[in-house]
């Protein structure tokens, strides 16, 4: 195996994804609306929820909708994760994972390239709907949008992971009902997305280390820090362990003599 | 007395000024690495001072506010309120208003230098722009204290209406405002006779005046109509009227009180007490340009010396916002003590 294999293989599968992308403008255009209608509807009702407290890394008093933007780019990249595990499931079903997985290429690094071209649109979506937000007054100092791009690598990776290793146990398309009820909605609700810790904290002890040890939280975190020129170590850390953990999960979820896939009885 | 803050900026202000201004690094010490760097090459300006008076901690707060940070808090007197720098930024006058007097204090030292003459309960008060006299509201009284700075004495006792509050006086030294709480009225007092020579009837409960740069227009705003008035100084009425909205705000929040008006009368800034907002409105067309929250109970401002900065008192959430006026946004909001209420710079 020579590297333009692996380039070809890489490229084939990143190009097929932009390609759907491309094709697809509604995907593209829902997955906007849902943030943007969390931002200009729901966290315009919520104005003044935050009450007064300064929490790191702002270094004054913020308006709702601005504590909530990392938390909606966080909500692209999950929902986005699930979008691709719900084409892993489809492409099993229409075939095309067969034509994927019989590759001589080795496995980790087709589920990576697949993983890969899902951040890669991800990433994308999450511009366009900062840039929206930009427009909106919503603004963050203008090198944060540099280092905000790293951590959305991270944690787009880290959530297209755990879509990579839903997408293996899940049999067929119409199970993914399942997978918004059970992940997808607990997830986002308990982080800190849409509300700081420590407001959490103050109605639940359990729902603040709940949402302390959700990888989302620590996802968002990352980005919201990032967004503003910060590094937030822990988050940075405890997102790449995700990320390990649930690509080392996938891998081995799709390994057909071990994983969950020869339970299932192959793709 | 608590250790005193140095006049001379240091290494560690200077970067912070340069953090402040220019972007926040990745990395702290990468920052301060860059900045010690940059520094080496462009030098620093003087760092200022800001001091806010602390009513319930009867108390005066330092702050560097380039390093966002409360350097010493100094007992001053009882629920201290209005504060004054004189013109050569030596002495610092704050009016303790249970002490019923105001006292002057060494800017450096914080030293006790002597008390003035105030009346009772003395809240608001302004100096001439030449530093030698100080004009009191005397709320209970309805009276306007004129004070001679040099003897320490009373020089005149001005009837004006009743509760006078907002007090100014105009950059080219003709006039002397008193705003009065219950009569709704701005008194313009020759500063020559001390005499009332104009009245003007305003919205109810003007709290705050003060004249523009070029002296020719008196900015007052009234907080229980939510209004700011402009006034022309040469006929002595109001010219433009404004009100203030702010999405999720409710109007009878809007209650306007200090402002501040740019040396070049491009923008003023209205801080809008429980609306926690700052208002910047355009000087030249009188247009809400744009809301900036800040802590609760905005109450009011101080520009930097060089104006690129705007200082606010937030009474409730015991902090002091700072505004960045070139992005005109507000970069940190630092706690100083309870009950913040005047500020007042020293560069």
């Amino acid at each position: 195996m020579r590297v333009t294999h692996y380039w070809r293989a890489l490229w084939g599968i990143v190009g097929r994804e932009l390609w759907r992308f491309v094709t697809q403008r509604e995907r593209f255009v829902s997955a906007l609306v849902r943030p943007l209608v969390w931002l200009f509807v729901f966290a315009a009702g919520f104005r003044a929820a935050l009450g007064l407290a300064i929490s790191p890394p702002y270094e004054t008093y913020i308006l709702y909708e601005v504590y909530i933007t990392p938390g909606l780019c966080g909500m692209i990249q999950l929902f986005n994760g699930m979008q691709s595990s719900l084409s892993m499931v489809y492409d099993r079903e229409m075939g095309s994972m067969r034509i994927l997985l019989v590759s001589p290429l080795p496995r980790w690094f087709l589920l990576l390239s697949k993983l890969l071209a899902g951040v890669g649109v991800s990433v994308l979506q999450v511009y366009v709907f900062l840039a929206i937000a930009w427009a909106d007054d919503i603004q963050a100092p203008w090198q944060g949008y540099l280092w905000a791009m790293p951590a959305l690598l991270l944690s787009g990776l880290m959530l297209g992971a755990l879509g990579l290793l839903l997408s293996s146990f899940i049999k067929q398309l119409e199970n993914f009902a399942g997978v918004m009820n059970f992940v997808i909605f607990p997830m986002f609700f308990l982080s800190t997305a849409l509300y700081p810790l420590w407001k959490l904290k103050e109605s639940s002890i359990l729902l603040h280390q709940i949402a302390q040890y959700n990888p989302f939280s620590q996802a968002v975190e990352l980005i919201r820090f990032a967004l503003y020129g910060q590094l937030n170590l822990h988050a940075l850390i405890y997102t790449s362990a995700a990320f390990a953990v649930f690509m080392a999960a996938a891998i081995f979820g799709y390994n057909p003599s071990k994983g969950m896939m020869s339970r299932k009885g192959g793709a | 007395m608590e250790t005193m803050p140095t006049n001379n900026p240091t290494i560690a202000t200077c970067i912070a000024k340069w953090r402040l201004t220019s972007s926040i690094g990745l990395k702290q010490s990468l920052s301060i690495a860059l900045g010690s760097l940059l520094l080496l090459g462009m030098g620093c300006a003087d760092a200022e001072t800001v001091f806010v008076t602390l009513e319930k901690d009867n108390a005066l707060a330092v702050l560097d506010p380039l390093a966002g940070k409360l350097l010493t808090t100094v007992p001053v007197g009882r629920r201290p309120r209005g504060i004054a720098i004189s013109p050569d930024n030596k002495v610092l006058y704050v009016a303790t208003s249970d002490d019923n007097t105001i006292k002057m204090l060494d800017a450096s030292t914080f030293k006790e230098l002597g008390r003035l003459p105030s009346g009772d309960d003395p809240e608001t008060f302004a100096l001439n722009p030449k530093g030698d006299l100080l004009y009191v509201s005397n709320e209970d009284d309805s009276l306007v204290t004129v004070i001679d700075i040099a003897k320490k004495q009373v020089v005149k006792q001005i009837k004006v209406g009743v509760e006078p509050e907002g007090i100014t006086v105009s950059p080219d030294n003709q006039w002397l405002v008193s705003a009065s709480e219950t009569t709704n009225m701005v008194h313009w007092i020759d500063t020559k006779t001390h005499t009332i020579s104009d009245n003007t009837l305003v919205d109810p409960r003007p709290r705050a005046a003060q004249f523009t740069p070029d002296s020719q227009q008196l900015w007052v705003t009234s907080e229980m109509a939510g209004t700011l008035m402009i006034l022309d100084v040469k006929t002595k009425q109001i010219i433009k009227s404004l009100t203030f909205e702010a999405a999720g705000v409710t109007a009878d929040k809007m209650q306007p009180v200090g402002i501040a008006i740019d040396k070049d009368r491009r923008y003023g800034y209205v801080a809008l007490g429980p609306a926690n907002r700052v208002a910047v409105v355009n000087a030249q067309t009188f247009v809400v340009e744009k809301m900036l929250l800040v802590g609760s109970r905005v109450w009011n401002l101080a520009f930097s010396p060089d104006q690129k900065r705007l200082y606010t008192t937030n009474g409730v959430s015991n902090d002091v916002s700072i505004i960045d006026l070139d992005s005109q946004t507000v970069t940190h909001s630092v706690g100083v003590g309870t009950y913040p209420w005047g500020v007042a710079v020293k560069p």
